[in-house]
């Protein structure tokens, strides 16, 4: 028994010396390096909500036609390019979000371990690093220069860039969904569409929607691909399928630059709504996986 | 039963036999949808190329080799690609060299360091910088940071001149939009992706790894060192690359920021242009061979980001799934592995 306490007890403590202190310097950098990213994000947001919020009226979100860049703010409205943007990023989704969910069913449904079904999700990741300027280019040489700028050709080249985003997160979805319950289906007699359509699908519902809400809120903010596919104008174009169009973001690339205080309020106002439409799409996402989401990592 | 699956493929698909031998028509066709859905990411691939380098021959055969890199950028004459090439390797690898050490430094904050509740939000906030949308970045460049960055330039600039190798990088004349503040901005942009890549490639490390070496007394530092480090090496080159990729494709940020001069410069503060950049900027004005050479200039990014890719997402795909298998196939009693698991 004596001999037992005589023992020293085992030091638990922090190592004392150099090693604590490098140990205390490297979490000291780690935690820095993430307030130096604060400041950028803090900085531009409090640029565009003081810039942006000033120019934001009723009439400037509904109001068209958009008035030439020497005008002030207070003539005219941003109409027409909140139209193009809510019309343009909306039917990219509408061709994007199916076909991405049918190449994710396809990769992780019926590929197994089939080597395209390799190949075409390695590509899918692949065709996500392509910049999205060159989307606009192989939309121009593929569409524009035969049918003329339109809409459609924008959201063709934002449909391109969304497919990726949308086939690589309904296939992590996808991924996530219990083998036994595809069992159990087969063995009710059911047949793979029917099982891949009414069991797997809306078992990976909720992860599905806001994996494509997400990649909405990206396309809605792309400028490159739409600078030669719409041409940007002034007025309001309803018509998808043919005439140049306009959009929140070109508008904002247009007027950047200009020494115009009246086109740099609009720029700031546009920043502003393109941002908040972003985010309202990005809590929608939010509130799905949170109310639809059955398996999480 | 065949005929009737024959005669009412709608009713079949709904109700088949299981023991059929046909598979219903429906149960087919979406088979068929599915694999050309996928299928299609091939296509727009193949079409991407085809369609952008025939826009673009005219400008790849009477260049030549030597005409593409040339320094001469003179519509509607002469199309030297070099100034542009240049200038998005040097903005791209000012991202890098600020982007990588801020990047994994927070992967490895939101692994290593903070507990789980507290990482979601972090993480969240470092995906806002991805939600910016790109000519946001640029519009805040042009407007707020570059005058702000001017005078920091400039009293640089005439501090290092004279001075043999910083005078020639840092030295007059300095412009606020340069090469260095649309590497600035390409940095921010980047930071979101190779963070979550980087997080991702670490948190692939096994436990167990993490457990040893503190077992045999290491600090954190020291664990992050001998255990995660060797581990996620490899990955964490690819998600630089992916970075590198993405940098070398922003355009409008880089557009409104760069300053837009076709030149070789070794001056970081001095103005520049990149390929996405003088795409975007000049294709409005652009005809006939000038078209082409822009066109030309995209299939140039078009190769080199596809190419990066490739190899990133090589590097990552195998170093993530050798990881789990190491994690998964160990001789571990199960309990270990699964008492080991994160808390």
């Amino acid at each position: 028994m004596a001999v037992a306490t005589e023992q020293p007890a085992v030091d638990l403590r922090e190592p004392a010396g150099w090693r604590r202190t490098k140990n205390r310097v490297a979490t000291f950098v780690m935690w820095l390096a993430f307030v130096v990213t604060l400041v950028p994000l803090g900085f531009v947001a409090y640029t565009v909500i003081s810039k942006g919020a000033s120019a934001i009226t009723w009439s400037f979100l509904t109001k068209g036609p958009i008035p030439p860049n020497v005008l002030p703010v207070t003539i005219g409205g941003m109409g027409p390019a909140v139209i193009g943007t809510l019309e343009i990023t909306g039917f990219a989704a509408l061709m994007a979000v199916p076909l991405g969910v049918l190449g994710a069913v396809y990769i992780n449904e019926y590929g197994g371990n089939r080597a395209l079904a390799r190949v075409i999700g390695f590509m899918a990741d692949v065709m996500t690093g392509v910049p999205s300027i060159v989307m606009g280019l192989f939309i121009f040489s593929i569409w524009v220069l035969h049918f003329g700028y339109s809409g459609l050709a924008g959201a063709f080249a934002l449909g391109c860039l969304m497919l990726p985003v949308v086939i690589r997160s309904s296939y992590e979805m996808l991924r996530l969904v219990p083998d036994n319950l595809r069992e159990a289906s087969y063995a009710l007699g059911a047949t793979k569409a029917r099982v891949t359509l009414t069991v797997v699908l809306p078992a990976a519902v909720g992860g599905i929607v806001s994996g494509a809400l997400l990649a909405i809120a990206r396309a809605a903010g792309e400028t490159a691909p739409l600078l030669f596919t719409i041409l940007t104008v002034e007025s309001t174009n309803t018509n998808l399928f043919s005439g140049a169009n306009t959009a929140l973001s070109t508008q904002i690339f247009a007027n950047a630059s200009q020494p115009f205080l009246g086109a740099q309020a609009r720029a700031w106002g546009s920043a502003l709504t393109l941002i908040a439409i972003a985010f309202i799409v990005m809590i929608v996402a939010r509130v799905v996986t949170a109310l639809f989401t059955r398996y999480s990592r | 039963m065949s005929t009737v699956t024959q005669a009412d493929p709608a009713k079949a698909a709904g109700s088949a036999s299981p023991l059929s031998q046909r598979r219903p028509l429906g149960d087919r066709g979406f088979q068929i949808l599915a694999l050309a859905s996928g299928l299609l990411v091939l296509v727009i691939l193949v079409l991407i190329a085809v369609t952008t380098t025939q826009q673009s021959t005219s400008w790849f055969t009477t260049a030549g080799f030597k005409g593409i890199f040339s320094t001469n950028w003179n519509p509607p004459n002469q199309f030297g690609a070099l100034p542009f090439v240049y200038g998005t390797v040097i903005t791209s690898v000012i991202a890098i060299v600020i982007a990588v050490p801020v990047s994994v430094s927070i992967a490895l904050l939101l692994t290593e360091v903070v507990p789980r509740r507290w990482a979601q939000p972090i993480v969240y906030v470092i995906d806002l910088l991805a939600v910016v949308p790109s000519v946001v970045w640029g519009l805040w460049g042009i407007l707020v940071f570059v005058p702000w960055v001017q005078r920091i330039y400039s009293s640089i600039g005439s501090g290092v001149n004279g001075i043999p190798v910083l005078g020639s990088l840092f030295g007059p004349p300095t412009s606020g939009a340069s090469f260095f503040t649309a590497g600035i901005i390409l940095a921010i942009m980047i930071t979101p992706i190779v963070t979550s890549l980087s997080r991702e490639v670490i948190a692939t490390v096994p436990t167990i790894d993490r457990e040893g070496a503190y077992a045999l007394g290491a600090t954190r530092w020291e664990m992050i060192r001998g255990a995660v480090w060797p581990h996620s090496q490899n990955g964490v080159v690819g998600a630089v690359l992916l970075g590198l990729g993405r940098a070398m494709g922003e355009t409008i940020a880089a557009a409104l920021v760069i300053g837009s001069s076709a030149t070789v410069t070794s001056r970081l503060f001095s103005t520049g242009y990149s390929m996405p950049a003088v795409i975007a900027n000049q294709f409005g004005e652009a005809s006939g061979e000038f078209r082409a050479a822009l066109i030309g200039l995209g299939v140039l990014l078009f190769v080199i980001t596809i190419v990066i890719n490739l190899a990133a997402r090589g590097i990552v795909e195998r170093s993530t799934r050798r990881m789990r298998g190491a994690a998964v196939s160990g001789e571990l009693p199960a309990a270990v592995v699964v008492g080991g698991g994160p808390n």
